[in-house]
């Protein structure tokens, strides 16, 4: 974490309505967020069956714009940005000279040379630091701006969501496609609302001024009751990522694990100019990687989580990055490192638990694709 | 808002027990529970085995943490609920109806170190 222990934790502009909901309030990235209110299992369970509204207003914005926008972008990015049309939006890494991950991220391309990158919140000050210094190098005439404390960002996630955050825009929301954005008015909010999230769920991602965050999240916590919403904190947040197998920044990737390494090659824009650590991931898919991430689902009654070794045949080959019991599918699940020659479905492993061996299976991921 | 039973003794660990006879009936507190959230996954010793008053006889997982639980008391393991197997989240539903494990107190003097339910709540609400 860029903070210190002993920093004050920020606040988001929705803290109090987050302790008048008697949500547990935890440490995270620097910010004091809600980590449940009716407790993970409620919460994810509704998220795939009805709906969860989550404050993500921790999340960081950095915006690229002037003549050499794209290009900037081009260069700190592995996704290739001239592919977005101005409205959509692409998932990407900020790459090393390794090839490896500074941050993941979402692209939005507001205009033709007008880029909002929404950042991790444990990594705002290193992530600006970073894209100031490399796309400079490459683009001496762009600007670039922390305009994280600008924005505060809802999700709305759920097979309900579209149903009731239609009721409070009059954005056509069925029109948005999947990682596309549109700009409209929330609850008499000025904002921009994106098909997005990070549940394995259909929903969406609405940025509106912290000032008026508290207005928007009461309105969709009004709107949705009647259909089942509840609003839902960072522990439901990351079950329901992992069931979706989406990878978690510090827990999956980082600084020591490659794009490649991580599955995300699909991320990687293969026939786009040069970029930071273009080179390596060439070579990489060209050659292959030392490890890669796999999923996997533990056979006896254990958890395998975050930090735990994996073995086969008596060896330690790797180690698990996430792990935990989901609620949805009622299977303790996890992802991990192994060399490729473990990789294949079906392989077993073992996971050190506590000194203890407990038997697991390599699955294909994602654990959980929602229903068409 | 939670009560705690007068006929429980309390760890500082937030694991009670409740002596029958010979008999100590292990659980863990209702404040336990709330830190933990849902409570997915239960860790128990073998009957037969012997815990001891103060050492870590199991652990308890939730969606979220891992946590170990400190015996409250010295004895051979009885009987381990069977039920936590399919119904973990009774732990968090009615933690002091909930038992993970039963034992032969081997010292049943040890209990005159553990908390009563107001020092408990004393300690819980600093």
């Amino acid at each position: 974490m860029a903070d210190s222990a002993d920093a004050p934790l920020k606040k988001t502009p929705l803290h109090a309505s987050h302790v008048a909901l008697g949500a547990r309030m935890v440490p995270f990235g620097g910010w004091n967020m809600p980590v449940e209110y009716s407790g993970i299992t409620a919460e994810h369970n509704a998220v795939r069956t009805a709906a969860g509204l989550f404050d993500v207003s921790h999340m960081g914005e950095v915006e690229i714009a002037g003549k050499g926008a794209l290009e900037a972008v081009q260069h700190i990015s592995c996704n290739d940005a001239s592919k977005l049309a101005v409205g959509q939006i692409q998932y990407s890494a900020l790459t090393t000279p390794e090839g490896t991950i500074v941050d993941d991220l979402l692209v939005y391309r507001f205009g033709p040379s007008h880029f909002l990158l929404v950042i991790n919140a444990g990594g705002i000050d290193k992530d600006v630091a970073w894209i100031t210094a490399r796309a400079k190098e490459a683009v001496p005439d762009v600007a670039i701006v922390n305009s994280s404390a600008r924005y505060a960002l809802i999700a709305i996630q759920g097979p309900k969501a579209q149903e009731i955050l239609q009721t409070q825009t009059a954005i056509d929301l069925a029109a948005i496609k999947y990682y596309w954005f549109a700009h409209g008015e929330i609850a008499a909010v000025r904002g921009t609302v994106s098909r997005t999230g990070y549940t394995g769920e259909d929903g969406f991602e609405i940025m509106i001024p912290p000032a008026m965050a508290p207005t928007v999240w009461d309105a969709l916590l009004q709107a949705g009751k009647p259909h089942g919403l509840i609003p839902a904190g960072l522990g439901a947040r990351d079950t329901l990522r992992l069931e979706a197998a989406m990878r978690l920044y510090g827990n999956d990737i980082d600084e020591t694990t490659t794009v490649l390494e991580a599955g995300l090659s699909w991320m990687v824009g293969w026939n786009k100019p040069e970029f930071i650590g273009s080179d390596v991931l060439h070579e990489q898919k060209l050659h292959g990687t030392p490890k890669v991430i796999v999923g996997f689902e533990m056979v006896d009654r254990a958890i395998g989580r975050h930090g735990h070794p994996v073995f086969h045949n008596g060896q330690q080959v790797g180690v698990v990055t996430s792990g935990t019991q989901t609620p949805f599918l009622k299977k303790a699940i996890g992802m991990a490192y192994v060399p490729p020659s473990l990789e294949a479905p079906g392989t077993e492993i073992e996971i050190d638990i506590r000194g203890r061996r407990a038997k697991a299976v390599v699955v294909p991921l994602p654990f959980y694709k929602r229903p068409k | 808002m939670s009560s705690y039973p007068a006929d429980l003794k309390y760890t500082r660990e937030h694991e009670w027990v409740r002596v029958d006879g010979a008999t100590g009936i292990v659980g863990i507190t209702d404040f336990a529970q709330q830190q933990l959230g849902d409570v997915v996954y239960v860790e128990l010793p073998e009957v037969g085995a012997t815990i001891k008053q103060g050492a870590v006889f199991g652990t308890i997982e939730s969606v979220k943490a891992v946590s170990e639980l400190f015996a409250p008391v010295s004895g051979e393991v009885l009987e381990v609920n069977s039920d936590l197997k399919d119904r973990p989240d009774h732990v968090n539903s009615k933690p002091h109806d909930t038992w993970l494990v039963k034992v032969k107190l081997t010292n049943p003097g040890e209990t005159a170190s553990l908390l009563d339910a107001a020092a408990y709540e004393a300690l819980i609400a600093k």
